[in-house]
């Protein structure tokens, strides 16, 4: 067991230059006996966009949503490594879940507004913090950051689920930052969206990153290079019979996807396995 | 030309697709055979009910849409060979069981609901709970009677209260299965979407799902209510009748569905006619709670 250990590939921790926000240090994810993904080390740079890239079933999800303890929802998952947040471990005992959740917005892949209007959808984290200022002026001002504020600004009232899928997307963006967190995980926010609403989001992601540190899983390379300061390229170890999931390299996106390190990162960039 | 065999076009001779209606093509025929076989049968299963509701029109329409409906529908019930005479008592008594039978059965249906349906659907006491259910869906109306009798009745005798607990013990199944349902509809990404905001559980429930499933639950109770309103069985044993308006909910209780069943079994032509009235206006309560069902439950998401 150990022999194998020793031999296992683990990648050359990234040095990143800014604040770390997230320093995230995965020894293992476990779902119930199923070692999803082992030994990676992900910082996430402040008011920078990291990226997550790898073939699917690699485990970015799940480190992604590691990152605010998304992933307690699912009762066979177990996390061993550390997650620190601003130099606390977020997997303390004493650490609550859904503080940390209120820090850590999340945008999931498939757009999710609630069903209600859609002002009461971008106020809904507002009330839940028992937000005490002027409602309409925030939430006029997170549909505004979401490039969302236009299309709807005379139709509030009206249900979320009335808008179309790009438009229901951004305004999950608009829900997500309404309430100012520290950091936003996006979960390949655009892989329902047609391309001229992944355009849309890109550079709404590109302007979030003016005041927002952003965690972005991407399966589309381009995105990655157009978006990303950083990217972290993940991929799955099947020598083993296994599945298991680990972090091939990362590093600032031109050096990964210009000059990879690893053989492997390469053959993933030029298209030679996905 | 009807049958050109339009898989083998590859192989030979291409003729040019016939497209127009073949009205005496078979398909076209045994189609249209068994379209009118349905119409058939269609027709048949709505003539009892197309007969029913004209009866009680015809039969109980000629007092509640005549001239002294306000004394129908207000007045007390007539003794003996008296004429005129009402069913008010009846009409409240009803309006006031179901009022408890709901206030009783949906907070607790509701709250169950949320334990089945949304904190714990797959533990023992969830699937033995909805399977209980399940069952007593389909338990006889008159066992309620009895059961409630039994635990309430015997203390306390007969009352407006005792009655509406037996319609409670026959809603509680039907809620709890419907607004089960219409939680387990809400979609687990707004489940996530809540939680990704920093809601605990409870928040979940209380902001996403119930006003999510809300049209559902509604839909649920005013089905409920519709059913409970119409029974007559339980109240027999629990609430028994009067002839005067309730005045307090620990004394027996006039019903609709009582009076229906005492005064159709009379010898006079009044009592008679006023039952009919009674069954009328019951359908139409029934009615007006299934229209609000539907109003309610058109879905959201
Ligand atoms: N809820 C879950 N229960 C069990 N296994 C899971 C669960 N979610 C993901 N997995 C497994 O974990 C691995 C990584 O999944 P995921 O993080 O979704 O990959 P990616 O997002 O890179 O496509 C996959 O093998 C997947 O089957
Ligand atoms: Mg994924």
């Amino acid at each position: 067991m150990n022999a194998i250990a020793e031999a296992l590939f683990v990648a050359e921790p990234f040095q990143a230059a800014g604040d770390i926000v997230i320093d995230c240090n995965v020894n293992n994810i476990f779902y119930g006996d199923f070692l999803a993904v082992r030994d990676s080390t992900v910082p996430i740079e402040k008011k920078k966009i990291t990226g997550f890239i790898g073939p699917s079933g690699c485990g970015k999800s799940t480190v992604l949503r590691s990152l605010n303890r998304m992933n307690d929802l699912i009762s066979a998952f177990r996390f061993e490594g550390s997650v620190m947040y601003h130099g606390q471990d977020i997997y303390a005992k004493k650490v609550d879940p859904v503080v940390v959740r209120r820090y850590i917005g999340m945008v999931f892949q498939q757009p999710n507004p609630f069903s209600m209007s859609i002002f009461d959808n971008v106020a809904f984290g507002l009330r839940l913090n028992r937000f005490k200022g002027d409602l309409e002026e925030r939430v006029e001002r997170a549909l505004k950051r979401a490039a969302l504020w236009k299309e709807v600004k005379d139709k509030l009232k009206n249900s979320g689920l009335s808008l179309s899928g790009g438009q229901q997307q951004r305004l999950c963006i608009a829900r997500a930052i309404a309430t100012e967190p520290d950091v936003l995980l996006m979960d390949e926010p655009c892989s329902a969206l047609d391309p001229i609403a992944t355009r849309q989001v890109e550079e709404l992601m590109l302007e979030l990153k003016q005041n927002y540190t952003v965690a972005l899983v991407t399966h589309n390379m381009q995105q990655a290079t157009r978006v990303a300061d950083t990217t972290a390229f993940f991929s799955v170890d099947i020598s083993r019979g296994g599945r298991t999931g680990y972090l091939v390299e990362m590093g600032p996106t031109r050096q990964i996807f210009e000059a990879p390190r690893e053989q492997l990162t390469k053959e993933y960039i030029s298209g030679e396995f996905s | 030309m009807s049958d050109i065999d339009s898989t083998s076009r590859l192989e030979g001779a291409f003729a040019l697709p016939q497209l127009d209606y073949q009205a005496l093509e078979p398909r076209a025929l045994k189609s249209g055979f068994l379209t009118s076989l349905t119409w058939i049968a269609a027709l048949l299963a709505s003539i009892p009910l197309f007969s029913v509701i004209y009866m009680l029109l015809a039969q109980g329409g000629t007092r509640l849409f005549g001239a002294d409906v306000v004394e129908v529908l207000t007045g007390l019930p007539p003794a003996g060979f008296e004429i005129g005479g009402g069913i008010g008592p009846a009409i409240l008594g009803t309006l006031v069981m179901v009022g408890i039978a709901s206030a009783i059965s949906v907070p607790f249906g509701i709250l169950a609901a949320v334990y089945l349906g949304v904190l714990d659907p797959t533990s023992k006491i969830a699937t033995t709970s909805r399977f209980l259910a399940k069952v007593l869906t389909g338990f006889p109306s008159i066992l309620a009677g009895v059961f409630v009798y039994a635990v309430v009745v015997i203390h306390w005798g007969y009352s407006a209260l005792a009655g509406g607990v037996a319609l409670a013990v026959l809603m509680l199944p039907t809620l709890v299965l419907a607004a089960e349902e219409a939680m387990a509809q809400v979609p687990q990404k707004m489940k996530d979407a809540a939680y990704g905001m920093g809601c605990t559980q409870t928040e979940v429930i209380w902001k996403v799902v119930l006003p999510t499933g809300l049209p559902g639950i509604l839909t649920g109770v005013m089905l409920a209510v519709a059913g409970a309103a119409g029974e007559s069985a339980p109240l027999l044993f629990t609430a028994l009748f009067s002839n005067y308006y309730i005045s307090e909910l620990a004394e027996p209780t006039a019903s609709l569905s009582i009076l229906i069943y005492n005064f159709s079994g009379m010898p006079f032509e009044n009592q008679i006619e006023l039952a009919w009235t009674a069954s009328l206006v019951l359908v139409l309560i029934v009615l007006l709670f299934n229209i609000l069902a539907r109003l309610v439950g058109r879905p959201k998401v």
